[in-house]
């Protein structure tokens, strides 16, 4: 991470960003740029530099902030016309750790409204465009922030990832992406998802970068009760000697794309080659985990969005007469249509006489999930799959058909339900020039070591 | 025909935590301004999560073992979801599926049992008040944490309600639990009655009567359904299940509006707070925390203490910790008890009083010069009532006690001397005569005239002996 210091100030960073940032503006990647904050904090770094004080691990380096963490700087409106205007007063953990280390925030990306999303198509900021193919799609939700970091607009940013929202655009753009242990980073300050899934990440140029920031944020915040105490940087950390690599057999199958096939046989060779041992897994329960997921998700998406409700803050609508209507108008008026779908199977699958047939179902399957995965680490130390069945897809072309778009998900959802950790790491190109990425797959806390070995799937054929 | 009712109660408690059950902000907030102890967390704003109060779950332990109730290892909080302004997250963190109080019961002092199914910790709702156009929000009260106890149906007659609800208020008073002021809804009733005909072994159809915040309220609403659904089954009416409301001005219930009765609340576990898990170790050490309950004091006062005056006392848990630091004088705590019932609740500042109470060494002290004969027992009731007094207390009640002139003349010399003096008196000659004639009753007046003479303060039984000595 290039940090700033006498000769390259944080200042000269910023505008460098900022200057980027302007220029790639047809891309659709910010939803607010922080001009006159991020270079009001440059300053006062340069003049801590100045002074000879300590700056920090992430002195001025420039970052991309997903528009759904919360910050008093700009507006925080997770892409959603619900949340247009909206200035928060509190700011999340995350951003906190990032800029207590001297990270300026640049810019809030966009993403598919409330991260409802598997392109960036889904919000109301319009789409994001995939950084090496402008007629496809960045991918989602985390699209503004996986393209200005392959577009070199910012060295990092942060994400989120719910079901594959962090990994699957760091794919379609050719970076990395990770979605760390469930509880590895807090979640306060960041508008929920579905929070027994929602897992807080980055999106980087290098496996090292990640290893930084992941040092920075991870820990233990009394402000999330599900956050877990600091696994990462505990003086040894368990990372695990890596002799055996696991595939999983269901995913080699049709509905994957021949090349993302092809390249999965790749980085099996290059393992082999350097001596690892492949071994093939058997999970049948992950062919349940899709389904699973647009239950559980749902459910909770349907309950978190619950409080926008247009009484006290955020969009309002004015063509409310009573409370009924004040409900119905905003919520109406200011959720996007994937909102909406996934709030009306949420309240079908909690209502009374379905409960037990959908939602206890489906967690009945994440638990079988969650005993699957820690079965295939006792015969393998990680699994290499893919990220999604396939590469970046066109503008508009599964927008409008919901199921096709859910299949997006089908190889990064069980991650979330198990709460294990999983890498988006790039593995080359199609032949017609779109990125390929791969998903490396570890046990829960195994988030050091799985950056690690990240840099044994390198080779020059992945940027 | 003849009917049995049978009443099963929901009695929501807030508790006197610090903070509200998942935020840190003031759960107290008596005389302050609407929604100024709100927090982010309780306001819902976006991305904020709920961090669940460790107080509450102690008090919860507490409030169970005092229903002699188990306690659960591991319970979970759900969410419990409906649209209205009062709730700002939409839903209502509850425990539906797995509550921390299991199975116990509560018996009244008529010695009915009451098995209490379950109860729950749950965050209250915030308050409305509407006007012509509109509503206004008050969100202080949202998260305060409630217990809600559910009993079973065990009940029989509004009388029994009436008696249960109250046992309840004093338990949760005595475990220390809850400010018990029902005035402002710390505690609230909800009675679902129904009637069977004699001998049946179903149960008749119930109504739900809810949020009832005084005893009276509870026995008038339980009576009044009571012969309102004989009404209607005499006339082979059906009682149609409902929720229904109470007004104390009428006197009668009637059917909630229809925003306020239950809908569809698709219950889900709560994401954002891991399950508890209570050691046996730690629900013990908790448990152990439960000071002495009413039933305790009956059986430690119950000889000593007048039983009508005993039970007026059990209402007032700061009282009854209050004679057990009399160590174990037996006449001192009937003293004692007796200037509470008599002098101190029949203030008109009583409840100020009873915030600021003496200290057991005051009131030992005092208890001591009454029985010493320092102290008459108007002069005792005048030195216990200045325990009170702000300026004075700090003296103690034998400084006090001085300080006003109230102690009793006991120096049998100086009080010779009195009588002496008064013997000596022209008008108390015929009356010395009279007494050597047998008239016993003319003690008494010169008694009068010894104690006019020491101007109040001469102990009356020991200048009785003098006289009779003296007029043998």
């Amino acid at each position: 991470m290039k940090t700033a210091n006498k000769t390259v100030t944080a200042t000269m960073l910023v505008k460098d960003a900022l200057q980027k940032a302007k220029h790639f503006a047809e891309y659709n990647i910010f939803t607010f740029l922080n001009e006159e904050g991020a270079l009001k904090k440059a300053a006062e770094i340069d003049a801590r530099i100045a002074r000879g004080e300590e700056v920090g691990k992430l002195a001025g380096v420039p970052y991309a902030l997903k528009d759904n963490f919360l910050s008093p700087e700009g507006q925080t409106t997770a892409s959603a016309h619900i949340l247009e205007g909206y200035v928060s007063p509190v700011t999340a953990t995350v951003v906190e750790k990032l800029e207590s280390e001297g990270a300026i925030m640049i810019g809030r990306t966009n993403l598919d409204a409330f991260a409802h999303g598997s392109s960036t198509e889904n919000s109301y900021f319009g789409p994001t465009h995939n950084a090496h193919d402008f007629e496809r799609v960045a991918g989602g939700s985390s699209g503004g922030s996986a393209v200005a970091v392959a577009l070199d607009i910012v060295e990092f940013a942060t994400g989120t990832d719910t079901g594959g929202s962090i990994r699957q655009p760091a794919s379609f753009n050719g970076v990395y992406g990770l979605k760390p242990t469930y509880g590895a980073n807090s979640r306060y300050g960041v508008v929920a998802m579905a929070s027994s899934l929602d897992c807080i990440g980055f999106s980087t140029k290098t496996p090292d970068d990640m290893d930084l920031l992941m040092s920075i944020t991870a820990g233990q915040d009394p402000k999330d009760m599900t956050t877990l105490p600091d696994f990462y940087n505990i003086a040894a950390p368990p990372t695990r000697t890596v002799t055996r690599i696991g595939v999983i057999k269901d995913f080699d199958n049709d509905a994957v794309d021949a090349e993302i096939r092809e390249a999965l046989s790749r980085k099996c060779e290059l393992l082999k080659s350097k001596g690892y041992e492949i071994v093939e897994l058997d999970m049948p329960a992950l062919k349940y985990a899709l389904a699973a997921y647009y239950i559980i998700q749902p459910a909770e998406v349907a309950s978190n969005l619950s409080r926008y409700d247009g009484v006290r803050y955020g969009f309002r609508s004015e063509r409310a007469q009573d409370l009924e209507g004040l409900y119905n108008n905003t919520r109406g008026e200011g959720f996007m249509p994937e909102n909406k779908r996934r709030i009306m199977i949420g309240n079908f699958v909690l209502s009374s006489g379905f409960y037990d047939a959908y939602f206890l179902k489906a967690a009945k399957a994440r638990t079988l999930i969650v005993q699957e995965y820690a079965e295939a680490f006792q015969k393998c130390d990680f699994i290499l799959t893919p990220v999604s069945p396939n590469p970046a897809f066109k503008l508009g072309e599964k927008v409008n058909d919901p199921v096709a778009m859910y299949l997006e998900d089908l190889m990064s959802v069980s991650l979330n339900l198990a709460g294990v950790p999983g890498l988006a790491v790039p593995a080359g190109k199609t032949r017609d020039g779109r990125s390929l990425g791969l998903q490396l797959v570890g046990p829960r806390r195994s988030d050091k070591s799985l950056i690690e070995f990240a840099k044994e799937l390198q080779d020059e054929n992945d940027l | 025909m003849k009917y049995i009712p049978t009443i099963g109660i929901e009695c929501h408690v807030q508790l006197k935590t610090k903070t509200k059950l998942f935020s840190e902000v003031d759960n107290d907030a008596r005389g302050k301004e609407p929604n100024s102890c709100v927090s982010p967390v309780d306001y819902a704003l976006p991305g904020m999560l709920p961090r669940l109060n460790g107080e509450a779950i102690k008090m919860a332990i507490l409030a169970g073992r005092a229903m002699n109730c188990e306690i659960n290892a591991y319970s979970r909080f759900d969410r419990k979801h409906y649209f209205y302004p009062d709730s700002p997250k939409g839903y209502q963190i509850t425990q539906f599926y797995h509550p921390i109080i299991g199975a116990g019961y509560v018996e009244l002092p008529s010695g009915t049992k009451v098995r209490i199914e379950h109860a729950h910790l749950e965050g209250d709702a915030g308050k409305l008040t509407h006007f012509d156009t509109y509503s206004l929000v008050d969100l202080n009260r949202v998260d305060t944490p409630l217990i809600e106890i559910v009993s079973m149906p065990d009940i029989h007659s509004a009388r029994d309600a009436h008696d249960y609800c109250r046992e309840l208020w004093r338990l949760m008073r005595f475990a220390g639990v809850t400010y018990g002021d029902l005035y402002n809804g710390n505690m609230r009733f909800d009675i679902n009655t129904s009637l069977a005909p004699e001998g049946s072994d179903k149960l008749g159809t119930r109504t739900e009567v809810k949020n009832l915040n005084s005893f009276r309220s509870v026995e008038r609403a339980v009576e009044y359904e009571i012969k309102r659904q004989t009404r209607l089954l005499d006339a082979g009416d059906k009682v149609v299940q409902q929720t229904l409301g109470w007004s104390d001005a009428t006197g009668e219930t009637s059917p909630q509006r229809s925003k306020e009765v239950a809908a569809d609340y698709r219950y889900m576990p709560e994401p954002d707070l891991p399950p508890i898990h209570l050691s046996d170790e730690f629900i013990a050490a908790e448990s152990a925390k439960l000071p002495l309950m009413p039933a305790d004091y009956r059986t430690k006062f119950g000889e000593i203490i007048p039983h009508d005056t005993l039970e007026i006392l059990l209402d007032y848990p700061e009282l009854m910790t209050k004679l057990s630091e009399l160590s174990a004088d037996k006449k001192a705590i009937k003293l004692i008890a007796n200037l509470f019932t008599s002098v101190l609740l029949a203030e008109e500042k009583s409840a100020e009083y009873l915030n600021d109470l003496p200290s057991g060494k005051d009131l030992a002290e005092l208890a001591k010069m009454n029985a010493g004969g320092e102290l008459s027992s108007t002069a005792t009731k005048e030195v216990f009532l200045h325990l009170f007094d702000p300026q004075m207390r700090g003296r103690g009640a034998g400084q006090i006690a001085k300080e006003l002139g109230l102690i009793q003349e006991n120096d049998l010399g100086a009080l010779e001397a009195i009588v002496d003096a008064v013997l000596a008196k022209p008008e108390t000659a015929k009356a010395q005569a009279d007494f050597r004639n047998g008239e016993e009753k003319v003690l008494g007046f010169l008694v009068g005239q010894v104690m006019k003479e020491s101007k109040g303060k001469a102990n009356p039984s020991a200048v009785q002996k003098i006289l009779r000595e003296k007029l043998k």
